[in-house]
């Protein structure tokens, strides 16, 4: 072995090593605490009327919180990319807010606009829509924090294929929907469906900006990740384990599609 | 369907795109827009095609104006350079696409695109992705393409500039086959003088955003408007005020008062062409195209003296040319009679 080649062994035992204590070591030992005495502890906690209940309003976020960061998503990206505009940075920054601002502050701007004497809450409240401690509030925080990615996926493929395969359709008859529909969007799918990927993690596992807006009720407004948290605080570990390695469960799956989209890609 | 542009003017920022433009393109011909980078040459394309807006001016395609209309409904063929295919369609949903958008029936689909691959040379390739071809059988794949839905006109942007040497010869001679088969009225882009004499029946020299002068391959280089398009159409060397082609130069043995005193530098052998480079009293290098009998008879060696007599020299600032012989041409003299595309720049 020369010493370019222990170097390289080197480096790969380190990066192996700091993965494997600050990332795979909780996650084991996540599993084995929720296991250690068998399935149904876990198993009982999750299926109880609150987790489940937790269980599906997470995934009703994510099914309507993801579509519509996708379709924006994706209309943001022709915007900034195809149509050249001065104002074009400002909306590339905006863009980033979520990524920059923590989830809790998001939390906290949302309830200064629908929360009492908010800018938005005396015609809410004439309507008759309640939208703090309630579903459209935890979905409204989700959408707000996970706006960036779809975007951030985008953009760069559709930079890279130009505009060239656009005119050609132009040139062959094809109206701005159609050129959209057949040609661009069968383009940049892969860039989208990897956004939509990181979009639904984000989602899945969001806690901060929903915890202020939810008002954590069990069984009416509380998320997977919240109920993890309150069941935490009182001391029924199986319940938080459990729901702790659902969570998991689902991002692993979430992330296990996003490999199968990269070799997709790649093909 | 005759294409004329008239006063067509274009500018990307501070830069002058086009500048008063005008051609005349007739009905079936096959036009060549011809000059170098920058010149311009591809923006009036896509102006035709309606892929660029003009400032000034208007397009007309078969007598009416579609300065206005949308390119999608302009019914121009267009061939970029790098292809432009769809990569995610197969060989037949690329060239089936035009045809599919006009809501064409799947049979009428089928017949026609396997009538055009054929046409294109690729028969048998329908089910191949655009990635598993080669850059000359994606180019006829693309042309295939724009041809399908029938269009008025032809428009090809640089369509073999991305391919090599070889394969750009044979395309050349094959676009122009193609082109007395259809006789759609085409017009297409280049800066290579030979690719544009061998394909084309008209040409149109471009340089900054001007038209040159337009005519045929033999106006152009026999009858050269101006300094430009001698030396951008065909090989040239500078005596003084005039230009005088390498093979226009004969070198003679015996001084008389049409020569000019040279010494040969260097003597190259191109096969049947000899090519001798020559420095003049002055200082001036020029170079001479001789044929291999005509060297041989005169026995030239580097490093003797040598007497030039130009024949043919031009001059283009009014200056009379330094040899009698010399068929001088004044600013603009296109032979109107012989010239099917006229310029008015």
């Amino acid at each position: 072995m020369n010493s370019s080649a222990t170097g390289r062994w080197g480096l790969r035992f380190l990066g192996l090593g700091y993965i494997a204590v600050l990332l795979i070591a909780p996650l084991i030992l996540l599993f084995y605490k929720t296991f250690e005495e068998g399935l149904a502890p876990p198993f009982e906690a999750i299926t109880s009327g609150d987790g489940l209940h937790a269980l599906k309003l997470t995934l009703l976020t994510v099914v309507i919180a993801v579509p519509i960061n996708t379709v924006f998503g994706v209309i943001c990206s022709l915007l900034l990319v195809r149509h050249k505009w001065k104002g074009n940075w400002l909306i590339d920054a905006a863009i980033n807010l979520p990524f920059a601002i923590s989830p809790v502050v998001i939390g906290l701007s949302l309830f200064l606009l629908y929360g009492k004497n908010g800018w938005f809450e005396p015609g809410l409240a004439e309507a008759g829509i309640k939208i703090l401690f309630s579903t459209p509030g935890i979905v409204l925080a989700c959408v707000f924090v996970s706006v960036p990615f779809v975007v951030r996926e985008t953009v760069p493929v559709l930079q890279e294929i130009g505009t060239e395969q656009e005119q050609a359709a132009e040139t062959l008859g094809a109206n701005a929907w159609q050129t959209f529909w057949r040609v661009t969007l069968p383009a940049i799918r892969w860039g989208v469906a990897y956004g939509v990927v990181l979009c639904t993690a984000r989602v899945l596992g969001e806690f901060g900006a929903v915890s202020v807006v939810s008002g954590n009720i069990s069984g009416e407004t509380q998320t997977l990740p919240l109920f993890v948290e309150k069941n935490y605080e009182n001391f029924n570990l199986p319940g938080a384990f459990g729901a702790a390695v659902l969570l998991a469960l689902l991002a692993l799956v979430v992330l296990m599609a996003m490999n199968l989209l990269k070799r997709k890609e790649a093909a | 369907m005759g294409i004329s542009v008239e006063g067509a003017g274009k500018s990307f920022g501070d830069f002058q795109a086009l500048d008063d433009v005008s051609i005349e393109v007739p009905d079936g011909s096959l036009t060549a827009l011809l000059g170098p980078s920058g010149s311009g040459k591809s923006t009036l394309l896509r102006a035709i095609a309606g892929l660029e807006t003009l400032d000034t001016g208007r397009v007309t395609i078969d007598g009416a104006d579609v300065s206005k209309t949308p390119t999608q409904k302009r019914e121009v063929g267009f061939v970029f350079q790098h292809y432009a295919a769809f990569k995610h369609m197969t060989v037949y949903e690329n060239v089936g696409f035009g045809l599919k958008i006009r809501k064409w029936k799947k049979d009428a689909i089928r017949t026609r695109v396997d009538e055009l691959l054929n046409l294109v040379q690729l028969p048998g390739l329908a089910d191949r992705y655009p990635s598993q071809l080669s850059g000359g059988q994606r180019q006829r794949m693309a042309l295939a393409r724009a041809l399908a839905v029938q269009p008025q006109v032809l428009l090809l942007d640089e369509p073999f500039g991305a391919l090599d040497a070889k394969v750009r010869k044979d395309l050349r001679t094959w676009l122009r086959n193609l082109h007395e088969e259809m006789n759609v009225t085409t017009i297409f882009v280049t800066h290579d003088q030979e690719e544009a004499m061998d394909v084309a029946g008209q040409l149109v020299v471009m340089n900054q955003g001007r038209v040159e002068q337009s005519g045929s391959a033999d106006d152009l280089y026999d009858k050269p408007a101006n300094e430009f398009v001698m030396s951008f159409v065909g090989e040239v060397n500078r005596l003084g005020d005039s230009y005088v082609r390498p093979h226009d130069i004969e070198i003679v043995r015996d001084r008389d008062e049409k020569t000019e005193e040279a010494m040969v530098q260097r003597i190259v052998a191109l096969g049947f062409e000899i090519r001798v480079e020559l420095v003049l009293g002055d200082g001036t290098e020029v170079w001479a195209q001789l044929t291999r009998s005509e060297a041989q008879r005169l026995e030239l060696q580097e490093g003797q003296i040598a007497y030039l007599r130009p024949v043919h020299a031009k001059s283009f600032n009014g200056s009379p040319p330094s040899n009698p012989r010399g068929a001088s041409t004044p600013h603009g003299s296109t032979d109107g009679d012989d010239a099917e595309v006229s310029a008015a720049a």
